[in-house]
């Protein structure tokens, strides 16, 4: 299967005052057309960096892209011009975002917003495109979606306002979609509604969904393979179901074992601790010879604080960077 | 068990009503914010109160440490009323009556030193001389697991979760009973979620604190709680002792809660579909029933009548015209 | 490190003209304090013979039409201004502050003093000034009253605001949750994070104090006309401007960039307190 997305070394740092920041620093993976990735990790772990850097969104200054290649469809999208790259954004590849609220236009009613790629990309006529948002509407369940069109987006809930999102991005049929924490601000109930939304659109449509989370719920609810980051370097890739019996990097680990989920502390009387990763995580500006995990790993051996350990294998489609790896 | 242990706070048919955006066209217009609450938290134990975004619970904490007024209702601390009591008679309740805060950034001070956030209270109340101030404070802040040195540090030089631990150790100085946790780890990142969720546990057992856990993760709830207590749109409508209510849920919003959380286990992937429809605006809320538009089992009965809160099982209070009360 | 010390320092390295306007500020007031060894003559001295004389090498500046030495009395007029503006601006902020407080914390005192304010406001400050001198003989200190009273109806304002937004803040409910009093609660919680809006605004009305002092001594309602302030310098000239400009440039030039300078050390010291920069932290 040729790959959809091939993301090889990509580094982006930003350029501060006080200091360089390596937000993204070497992130490699491939996406297969129709697949779901989740990436998953904790605030400052790079993971919305990685996407914004593939779309080309990174504010530049202070930020810049300043390493690797991201082959979209054969094409390295980090040798294309910007005109060029406005031709994939919204079209090829959609993006939603965490809060509706700030990413759509108050100005604007929510079926011109939809409309407005399809003027742009399908060249469609204004009547013709308001006709298709209204069919997009309707595609994501929105009630009364002829009415909707013509609201703005403070007269819709949350949950509504991220169907419109949903329909704006899928709108032109992309390829790749990229979810950036796309339930993150709503309620549990409507979490569900919009998730199985995405799912139930993934197949109907046929795209590629990167979604990014830091809710290890989430990810094993709709993922196919998982990418997990810490500190701007990918620690560990896996399918769902290898990461969730066997992880193997000591932060998966830790970050499965420091979740509280349902059901877990009915089993016995005894009050269970949950598993705590020590420290915080380390400064993004800062140099740090070794693995960047290793001052907080229960694993931790010497050489782990000498070497960066090279992503190794364990297992179909599983890999692991631990110079001493849970078993 | 907990007939034993005496019953700190009483809480009785509290009701918050504030008004409307004012205006000539919106005279009147209430949102019912917390509209009949009763519960009781006894010594030592963790009442969960939990819910989405517009039920209530963050209405209902303030009310009860008296940041904000009721509009009807009781509540009992120690056996007396003190939902009238002035602010100079309020003053000795509330050093039993302590609190930490969901935003670790605005909780705090930021021109104020760790040192003398964390010994306000005691200013407050106690005249100790500085010597005693420093010690006490010094003791809290090793409690709470931070370092006595980072005393003289601002607000800023610290992150989330050490800003939630010095909110901890400022709620502890005072020795309280009671402590209302304002979804105090929802702005924290997992791992960090996982350290200040043990010290809260920590503490409890070694104090012998109360906590109302006001939060909307239904995980951390039933990881931290011993009852629960269910909110929508301003009511209770299920209470029940933990083990209880997440095995067998009473009430139709219950169990879709419960269905809607993300399962971090990918072998048990949902099939069932989500509850339908937006969370209700307070304003309006629906008659008879609230929950009555979104339930799957809605009769007629529902849509007229408000359901009392009536014991179902031993412990377990439920809100619902299709459950029998125990006789 | 205090959090507003930081930021401070941070936002004057990225303005080169912040520390440009504090440069002139701080060489108008050793100006000022050094004027009796600056001067080279006494500004009050009359010299009828010499009146009238384009600026040379006896005298800098040239002098005017009763002889007097213009650099002088320039040199001494920058005690006024400065006096004037840096007097406005610390009343106007103090009486500002104290009425602001209390207005925003207490509800039926807010809903008469903003109205009384707003009246206020509505009314120019110039104007206002102008008719609050009517009513008083001319001298600094009047002069510095009717200004502070013209600048008070904003400062309050501004305070009133802070406060009202402070109040919701969570660390203030978390002080009134551990059995903070209400003063303690506003000197410790609301005050400080006031102070540093304020200062900026004081910045602001310092040069709004001392453009108002010289518009008065102008139309001859501000300071007395013997006492040499750059405004009354400039107004004694009015009618000499086309054979003597020189009597109203060099005061004019003062002013302009002392005011210029004030503005520049403000605006520094407001982008230091940008909530986008406050982010950061």
């Amino acid at each position: 299967m040729t790959a959809l997305l091939h993301v090889q070394d990509l580094k982006t740092r930003f350029f501060m005052r006080d200091g360089v920041i390596r937000a993204v620093d070497g992130v490699s993976f491939s996406m297969a057309a129709g697949e779901t990735l989740a990436i998953v990790g904790e605030s400052g772990c790079g993971k919305s960096v990685t996407s914004l850097s593939i779309l080309r969104l990174i504010a530049s200054p202070p930020g810049r892209i300043v390493g690797g290649r991201i082959l979209f469809e054969g094409r390295d999208l980090l040798t294309l011009t910007e005109d060029e790259m406005r031709a994939i954004r919204g079209d090829a590849i959609s993006m939603i975002f965490q809060e509706p609220m700030t990413s759509l236009n108050p100005a604007l009613t929510i079926g011109w917003q939809i409309a407005e790629s399809l003027v742009l990309h399908r060249g469609l006529s204004k009547a013709d495109a308001m006709t298709k948002a209204v069919e997009m509407l309707h595609k994501v369940r929105m009630p009364e979606p002829v009415r909707r069109a013509r609201q703005y987006p403070h007269e819709l809930s949350g949950g509504m306002r991220q169907r419109v999102m949903i329909a704006m991005a899928l709108a032109c049929s992309p390829r790749l979609l990229l979810a950036d924490e796309p339930t993150t601000a709503l309620d549990v109930t409507i979490q569900a509604q919009i998730l199985e939304l995405m799912r139930e659109l993934a197949s109907e449509t046929g795209a590629a969904i990167i979604l990014i989370t830091h809710d290890l719920g989430v990810v094993a609810e709709m993922a196919q393979r998982v990418v997990v980051m810490y500190a701007g370097r990918k620690v560990e890739e896996a399918p769902v179901e290898q990461l969730f019996a066997h992880p193997r990097h000591p932060y998966t680990s830790g970050l499965l074992g420091s979740m509280p989920h349902l059901g877990h502390s009915l089993q016995d009387r005894s009050v269970k601790r949950l598993v705590e990763i020590p420290g915080m995580v380390p400064s993004l500006r800062e140099e740090h010879p070794g693995c960047l995990f290793a001052p907080r790993c229960p694993n931790a051996i010497a050489r782990c604080v000498q070497e960066v350990p090279p992503l190794a294998a364990h297992g179909a489609g599983h890999s692991a960077a631990c110079w001493n790896p849970m078993v | 068990m907990s007939a034993a242990r005496e019953v700190l706070l009483k809480v009785d048919g509290l009701r918050k009503h504030f008004p409307a955006k004012a205006g000539l066209l919106s005279r009147g217009v209430k949102v019912l914010a917390v509209d009949g609450v009763s519960f009781s938290i006894h010594e030592g134990e963790t009442l969960g109160l939990v819910g989405e975004s517009g039920c209530g619970k963050s209405t209902t904490g303030k009310l009860i440490l008296r940041l904000l007024d009721p509009t009807e209702g009781q509540i009992e601390w120690r056996g007396r009323r003190i939902e009238q009591l002035n602010r100079a008679e309020m003053r000795p309740v509330r050093r039993e009556l302590q609190a930490v805060f969901q935003d670790p950034y605005a909780s705090l001070n930021p021109r104020m030193r760790a040192a003398d956030i964390v010994a306000e209270p005691l200013r407050n109340y106690e005249s100790l001389g500085a010597g005693e101030v420093r010690t006490r404070t010094a003791n809290l802040f090793e409690r709470v697991g931070l370092r006595a040195d980072q005393l003289l540090k601002y607000p800023y030089e610290f992150s989330g979760g050490q800003r939630q631990r010095i909110g901890i150790a400022r709620a502890l100085a005072l020795r309280p009973s009671l402590i209302v946790c304002d979804e105090p780890v929802s702005a924290l990142d997992v791992s960090v979620q996982a350290q200040v969720i043990n010290l809260l546990m920590d503490l409890q057992a070694e104090l012998n604190l109360s906590y109302l856990f006001v939060a909307h993760d239904l995980a951390v709830v039933e990881h931290i709680s011993h009852r629960v207590a269910v909110m929508y749109l301003g009511k209770i409508v299920e209470i029940a002792p933990k083990q209880t209510i997440f095995t067998q849920p009473q009430h139709p919003y219950t169990v879709a809660l419960l269905e809607a959380v993300p399962v971090p286990d990918p072998t048990r992937r949902k099939q069932r579909r989500a509850l339908g429809g937006d969370v209700p605006s307070p304003i309006d809320p629906p008659s008879g029933c609230r929950f009555h538009t979104r339930c799957p089992h809605v009769e007629q009965r529902c849509r007229r009548e408000e359901p009392p809160l009536q014991e179902v099982s031993p412990g377990q209070w439920v809100a619902c015209h299709l459950r029998q009360p125990v006789a | 490190m205090s959090p507003t010390w930081q930021r401070f320092r941070d936002a004057f390295r990225r303005h080169p003209t912040a520390i440009a306007g504090a440069a002139v500020l701080v060489a108008m007031v050793l100006i000022a304090l050094l004027a009796p060894w600056l001067a080279t003559s006494d500004p009050q001295a009359l010299s009828p013979i010499q009146r009238l004389k384009h600026p040379s090498s006896g005298h800098w500046f040239g002098t005017d039409m009763l002889g007097r030495d213009v650099y002088s009395r320039v040199i001494f007029g920058s005690r006024i201004s400065l006096t004037v503006g840096a007097a406005v601006a610390a009343l106007s902020i103090t009486l500002g502050l104290v009425i602001g407080l209390v207005t925003g914390f207490v509800r039926w005192v807010d809903a008469t003093v903003m109205r009384v304010m707003d009246g206020l406001m509505s009314i120019p400050s110039v104007l206002l000034a102008i008719a609050l001198m009517a009513l008083t003989k001319a001298s600094v200190g009047n002069v510095i009253v009717a200004i502070t009273l013209a600048e008070v109806p904003r400062v309050v304002r501004l305070v009133r605001s802070l406060v009202l937004s402070l109040r919701e803040q969570p660390y203030v409910e978390a002080a009134i949750a551990t059995g903070t009093r209400l003063p303690l609660i506003l000197l410790r919680h609301i005050l400080p994070n006031t102070l540093a809006p304020l200062l900026v605004q004081g910045t602001y009305i310092c040069a709004s104090a001392m453009i108002t002092e010289a518009i008065l001594s102008f139309i001859g309602a501000g300071t007395p006309p013997n006492v040499p302030s750059w405004g009354n310098i400039m107004a004694e000239a009015r009618s000499m401007f086309q054979l003597a400009s020189y009597l109203i440039f060099f005061p004019g030039a003062f002013l302009s960039v002392t005011v210029l300078a004030v503005n520049m050390l403000g605006d520094g010291m407001r982008d230091a307190l940008d909530p986008r920069l406050a982010r950061r932290m």
